[in-house]
C-alpha cells in the first residue's frame, strides 16, 4: 500500500493526523508530513478512514 | 425482501449506504433524492467555486466516484410527500409507492429566507446552482455586497467577496459572529479580522427587510430606520431541518428528527447529518449538527443502526469537528461549547490572530478552538474523544 498525498489540494486540516497518527502529522510548521509512505497493512483501515474523511479528498492509497 | 431506502443523497446519506454495504448489506438499496443529479460538495461552495478558483465539477462528495460500486438503485428528482413510519411506506411526489424494510432520513435543511416578496440580485447558498447564481452577480461587480447573517456561510462569503475586491458589509443580529458554535468572547475574533479586511462589519443590528425597484433589490431596511444601499445582498440567517414530508408521518420531530443515542427514530427509521437531533452520549446531551465531517460519521452510525435491526445498535459518541476558511485563517474547533463556558487561551494570542483556546465548564473541556493552529485542535480532538476530562487539555499545552 502507498500513500499519496496531493499537497496542491492539501490545506493542513489534519483530519488524517487524528485518524492515522502513524502515518500522518501536521507539525509547528502548519504543514503535513507523510511519516511512512508505504506503510503496514495492519493500518490500512485507519490510512483508507483518513483517505475517506480528508475535506479535501487530497490522500489517494494506491495498492 | 423490501429494499432499504435512503431519502437524500447527502453526505450522511450516502455514508449510510456506505457503512451498510460494508456492514454486509447485500440487499436493495434505493436512493431517492429530490435534486437531478448527485448534489455537489457544499464547502468549496462558499469559498474556491464562488472565487472562482475551483471549477464547479471539481466540488464532488468524497463518495461521489464510488455510487456505482455501492450498487444503488438511484432515482433522481424524486422528492418523498409522505412516509408512513409503521408500515415503513413511502409515497414520492410522482405518485410512485414503495415499502421500505428500513429508511435513512438524510433530507439535510434548506436555507431560511427574509420575508417578503423575491427580489433579483438577494441569494442564500446552499447548492452549486446558489453558488454560481451569486457568482455571476458578483461578476458584474456591484458597488456593495451586503451580506444579512455572519454564521458560518455569510463569513465565508463575507471574505471570499472581499478577497475579490468588492465592498462588503456584514450584518449580524447578534453581538458577535458565529454565535451558535462560538462562545462570544471567540466570535468578536471573527469580527475584528473581517474589519481587519476592510468589511464594514455590524453587530447586534436587526435587519427589517429589503426594498427593491424594478424587481431587483436597491437596500437593506435596518429595525433602527436607516438602510444600507445594497446591489447584491446573501442571506445566511441559518438553515431548517427538512422535515415536511415527515409531518403526520409517526417519525418524532423537534429539533429536526428526534433520535435516540444509536440515530434510531422509530423502528426501523433512522437519520443522519443536518436533519438528525441524536443524544449524543460522548456529551450527555442532545444535538444536531451541521457540520461537514459529522455528516459523513452521523451517516456511517446510522447505516450501522439499520444493521443492528432488533438489536439495542450501539451508541454514537462523536466530538463534533469544523473548519471554516476566511482570508489566510483557517479556524478549526473540536467540541461543542456553550456561551456560558469560560475561555481559556492556551497558545498564543487573539490578538496575533493566531491561537488555541479551550472551552471550560467544571472540570470538563466542552471544546477547542484553533486559529491556523490545525495541529493542536487535532491532538484536542483526539484526547477529547477519549474523554472531555479538563486536565489532559491543558497538559497538552504546556
Amino acid at each position: 500500500m502507498k500513500v499519496v498525498v496531493n499537497f496542491d489540494l492539501c490545506e493542513s486540516n489534519a483530519v488524517c493526523m487524528g485518524i492515522a497518527p502513524e502515518v500522518f502529522e501536521v507539525r509547528d510548521d502548519d504543514f503535513l508530513y507523510v511519516l511512512q509512505e508505504e506503510p503496514p497493512e495492519e493500518l490500512r483501515e485507519q490510512v483508507t478512514e483518513a483517505a475517506r474523511r480528508c475535506p479535501k479528498q487530497a490522500i489517494t492509497v494506491e495498492d | 425482501m423490501d429494499p432499504v431506502v435512503v431519502v437524500g443523497a447527502s453526505l450522511a446519506g450516502l455514508s449510510a449506504i456506505d457503512a451498510l454495504r460494508a456492514g454486509g448489506h447485500d440487499g436493495d438499496v434505493v436512493l431517492l433524492e429530490s435534486a437531478p443529479s448527485l448534489p455537489s460538495d457544499r464547502p468549496p461552495l462558499s469559498k474556491q467555486v464562488l472565487a472562482g478558483s475551483m471549477e464547479p465539477e471539481a466540488a464532488r462528495q468524497p463518495l461521489a466516484a464510488r455510487l456505482d460500486e455501492l450498487d444503488v438503485e438511484v432515482r433522481w428528482g424524486t422528492r418523498v410527500d409522505s412516509f408512513d413510519a409503521a408500515s415503513l411506506q413511502l409515497r414520492c411526489a410522482t405518485g410512485t409507492e414503495l415499502r421500505a424494510s428500513g429508511v435513512v432520513v438524510a433530507t439535510g435543511a434548506a436555507p431560511r429566507a427574509l420575508p417578503g416578496p423575491t427580489l433579483a440580485g438577494v441569494h442564500v447558498l446552499r447548492t452549486m446552482d446558489d453558488c454560481l447564481a451569486l457568482r455571476a452577480d458578483l461578476d458584474r461587480g456591484p458597488d456593495r455586497v451586503v451580506v444579512v447573517g455572519a454564521g458560518f456561510i455569510g463569513a465565508e462569503v463575507a471574505a471570499t467577496c472581499r478577497e475579490l475586491g468588492l465592498e462588503v458589509t456584514l450584518l449580524e443580529g447578534a453581538p458577535a459572529p458565529m454565535v451558535r458554535v462560538l462562545p462570544v468572547q471567540v466570535g468578536s475574533f471573527v469580527a475584528d479580522l473581517h474589519r481587519a479586511h476592510g468589511v464594514d462589519v455590524r453587530l447586534g443590528v436587526g435587519v427589517e427587510g429589503l426594498d427593491g425597484a424594478d424587481g431587483r433589490v436597491r437596500a437593506v431596511r435596518l429595525a433602527d430606520g436607516t438602510s444600507i444601499p445594497a446591489e447584491v445582498v446573501v442571506v445566511g440567517i441559518g438553515v431548517v431541518p427538512g422535515t415536511g414530508w415527515l409531518e403526520g408521518s409517526g417519525v418524532p420531530l423537534g429539533n429536526g428528527v428526534t433520535c435516540d443515542e444509536t440515530c434510531l427514530a422509530a423502528p426501523g427509521v433512522v437519520a443522519a447529518g443536518d436533519v438528525a437531533e441524536w443524544f449524543n452520549p460522548h456529551f450527555g446531551e442532545r444535538m444536531r449538527v451541521e457540520q461537514w465531517e459529522h455528516a459523513i460519521e452521523h451517516g456511517a452510525a446510522a447505516g450501522r443502526r439499520l444493521l443492528a435491526g432488533d438489536g439495542p445498535g450501539a451508541p454514537f459518541g462523536s466530538v463534533p469537528w469544523f473548519w471554516s476558511d476566511q482570508y489566510d485563517r483557517k479556524l478549526q474547533m473540536a467540541g461543542r461549547p456553550s456561551a456560558a463556558d469560560e475561555v481559556h487561551v492556551l497558545e498564543g494570542s487573539l490578538e496575533e490572530h493566531r491561537f488555541a483556546v479551550a472551552f471550560r465548564r467544571g472540570d470538563r473541556c466542552t471544546g477547542v478552538l484553533g486559529v491556523n493552529r490545525p495541529r493542536h485542535v487535532v491532538q484536542a480532538r483526539m484526547r477529547l474523544a477519549e474523554s472531555l476530562d479538563w486536565a489532559p487539555i491543558e497538559e497538552l499545552f504546556t
